[in-house]
């Protein structure tokens, strides 16, 4: 083994630019890989990160019937703060939020949204909601910069907004918008307006209720309550994952046109020096190596060009991949209009073991490319390639 | 064996001088390749085509012989068959002991790599690798030590002549130059069999006249056995034995008497 590394080295450096143009194709599948796997990865811990930092906390609890997809439903599925709960929201480890349906009129048309009620002074999500206690001569409210950017308002705009209380009586009151927050996150932003949850309460006549609860912390102990259910932080991120899934099975077809690209290089090379090396590789039988050892020789030496490409990928991808982890991707069309948890500039993540399983794979998938032309060496007449003859 | 023929006789007993001399003798003369009734056939169409008939012949160490014929006459199937490169339809050829046609892979692998030395025609050099790296080669495959490597290199080298050329890669040497590395190549493990087919057929009138005191000079310091495949008249003067094939079978076998030198 030793020896065919040793060979394959001297053989591969000799090769000089036939080498060195598979080296570097293969060297940009590698990169090219990281840096892809890198940018879901990134993704994923961003979409989940602003998810947790402006929608669901540690995790919360959802009255039973609250179905966030069902607006008919979205009037009755509050209830009054149970007294389980009256500690930890006393401690602000758990804020409540009052979620209705409601209809604003921004440049005169007529656009829903939830209107989310939410305790001015919390400090679990990131939403601005100190601006809420802005003294103005309307009801303060807080959008998101989807909302802003579809209903075409921003600070300091006047906003009607109309609701149905509990007793099914219409009402309307004027907003104005006192802050906008950007958070990547479509179900924090799209068609929300954030008011005072005792605003609202009062607005609905609702006192004291709630929708949802957040927590602040995700290894807080859940107690069970009746007619609230738990919905735990991996639950409300399963989406998020199961998104990243399906994206990156998209994007495994990319990798495979990568890697096949790189493939049928070092398969192209391998197939030509069976029969381009025939009389090297007599000589190599001549000289006391068995049939086995020249297809280990050959298997090794296309392996190589995989460790050969890792090595000049390490050489430009690090720095590269180092600068994008920095600077991040911005992704040439609006993100938001993708209704999803996406920033427009997504941040590259690489772990250990996305680095080492990249280039286990990579070397993997060559030494079986290297392999399988290289069988042919052993039906090889040793006599027939001394000179040369194509079989 | 030198050291031990050398001793006066007055240094030893009269007993161990005649045991020493008689082994000396039945080494010089101790034959290494038997050849007993090899026929060789190739599949031809739907027949097959017979290279090599019946064959009986035997090379002793230190022989510099010659198969000579035309082409097509089976010299160079003679030669792989010896060279465990190939193997006999009927008959046995023992090389050192080994029955050619019984070796599998591996065993003639190791008999390639222990005893025997090839020189092709076309050289066969590795392209891609320095002088050095290509006579090292048969060393790296007997597993010699880098010291060990680098001195019968070097020695190798200077046996040819090429001493000043050992990074130099064979695109950048002429074709004497190449045959000398091919033949430093199979010297440098010092074989006790070298098998040289049609080594001058590249080469000009000079250059074959200086490869074969080369190969000639090895004969005779290291008594290794040098066996041609050749229709070289430059070749043919040199050789002490000459065996004539035609049509797979031997004509003549003729020992030379004098030879050039």
């Amino acid at each position: 083994m030793k020896l065919a590394i040793k060979l394959a080295y001297r053989n591969l450096i000799g090769a000089g630019l036939r080498t060195w143009l598979n080296v570097i194709v293969l060297s940009f599948s590698f990169v090219v890989i990281i840096w892809m796997r890198g940018v879901m990865l990134g993704w994923d811990h961003q979409a989940k990160n602003d998810m947790i930092s402006f929608e669901i906390g540690g995790g919360q609890y959802w009255h039973e019937q609250y179905d966030p997809l069902d607006p008919f439903s979205l009037n009755e599925s509050n209830a009054k703060v149970p007294d389980e709960f009256s500690e930890l929201i006393k401690s602000g480890d758990l804020e409540p939020i009052l979620i209705v349906q409601g209809t604003i009129y921004p440049l005169g048309r007529m656009q829903s949204v939830m209107v989310k009620g939410i305790n001015p002074n919390q400090t679990i999500l990131k939403i601005p909601t100190s601006k809420l206690d802005t003294v103005v001569n309307a009801i303060p409210a807080v959008i998101g910069g989807m909302t802003a950017q579809s209903s075409k308002l921003s600070i300091g705009d006047y906003v009607t907004l109309r609701w149905r209380d509990i007793n099914g009586t219409f009402d309307a009151a004027e907003l104005v918008i006192v802050d906008v927050f950007y958070s990547n996150v479509p179900s924090a932003e799209a068609g929300q307006i954030y008011i005072d949850i005792e605003k609202l309460r009062e607005m609905m006549i609702m006192p004291e209720s709630a929708t949802i609860f957040t927590f602040r912390n995700s290894e807080a102990d859940w107690i069970e309550v009746e007619g609230w259910r738990q919905k735990s932080f991996k639950e409300l991120t399963k989406q998020v994952d199961n998104m990243i899934k399906t994206k990156t099975a998209g994007q495994s077809v990319f990798y495979f046109i990568l890697l096949l690209l790189a493939m049928l290089g070092i398969f192209d090379t391998q197939v030509l020096s069976i029969f381009r090396r025939q009389k090297e590789i007599g000589t190599y039988v001549a000289l006391g190596y068995t049939r086995k050892q020249v297809v280990g020789l050959f298997t090794v030496e296309g392996t190589m060009n995989s460790i050969l490409a890792a090595i000049v990928g390490a050489i430009y991808g690090i720095p590269f991949l180092a600068w994008q982890a920095n600077h991040g991707f911005t992704l040439p069309i609006d993100a938001s209009q993708f209704g999803m948890a996406m920033s427009q500039t997504l941040f590259p993540v690489y772990s250990i073991g996305l680095i080492f399983t990249t280039i286990l794979i990579v070397m993997i998938t060559t030494a079986v490319v290297s392999y399988i032309p290289s069988r042919k060496i052993a039906k090889m007449n040793p006599t027939e390639a001394l000179r040369g003859k194509l079989q | 064996m030198k050291h031990l023929n050398s001793l006066p006789a007055e240094e030893c007993s009269l007993w161990w001088y005649i045991i020493i001399n008689i082994f000396c003798l039945k080494t010089n003369f101790m034959e290494i390749i038997q050849i007993k009734k090899l026929t060789k056939r190739f599949p031809m169409g739907k027949g097959e085509f017979t290279a090599l008939k019946e064959i009986d012949l035997t090379f002793t160490k230190g022989e510099f012989a010659g198969l000579i014929g035309p082409s097509g006459s089976g010299k160079t199937t003679l030669l792989n068959i010896v060279g465990s490169l190939d193997v006999p339809t009927e008959g046995e050829v023992l090389v050192l002991g080994k029955s050619i046609g019984n070796l599998n892979q591996k065993d003639a692998a190791q008999l390639r790599k222990e005893s025997l030395g090839f020189i092709f025609q076309s050289y066969n050099l590795l392209q891609v690798h320095t002088v050095y790296e290509n006579v090292e080669f048969p060393l790296l495959l007997l597993k010699k030590s880098a010291s060990e490597r680098r001195k019968m290199v070097m020695d190798a080298l200077e046996w040819v002549g090429l001493t000043d050329k050992e990074k130099s890669k064979p695109p950048q040497l002429s074709g004497g130059e190449c045959q000398r590395v091919a033949v430093a190549r199979a010297m440098v493990k010092k074989p006790s069999v070298v098998l040289a087919d049609e080594p001058t057929a590249n080469l000009d009138a000079k250059n074959s006249h200086n490869i074969l005191k080369t190969m000639l000079n090895l004969n005779r310091e290291l008594n290794t056995t040098f066996i041609f495949a050749t229709h070289d008249e430059k070749v043919i003067s040199y050789l002490r034995r000459k065996i004539f094939l035609l049509d797979g079978q031997v004509e003549k076998d003729v020992i030379v008497e004098n030879p050039k030198s």
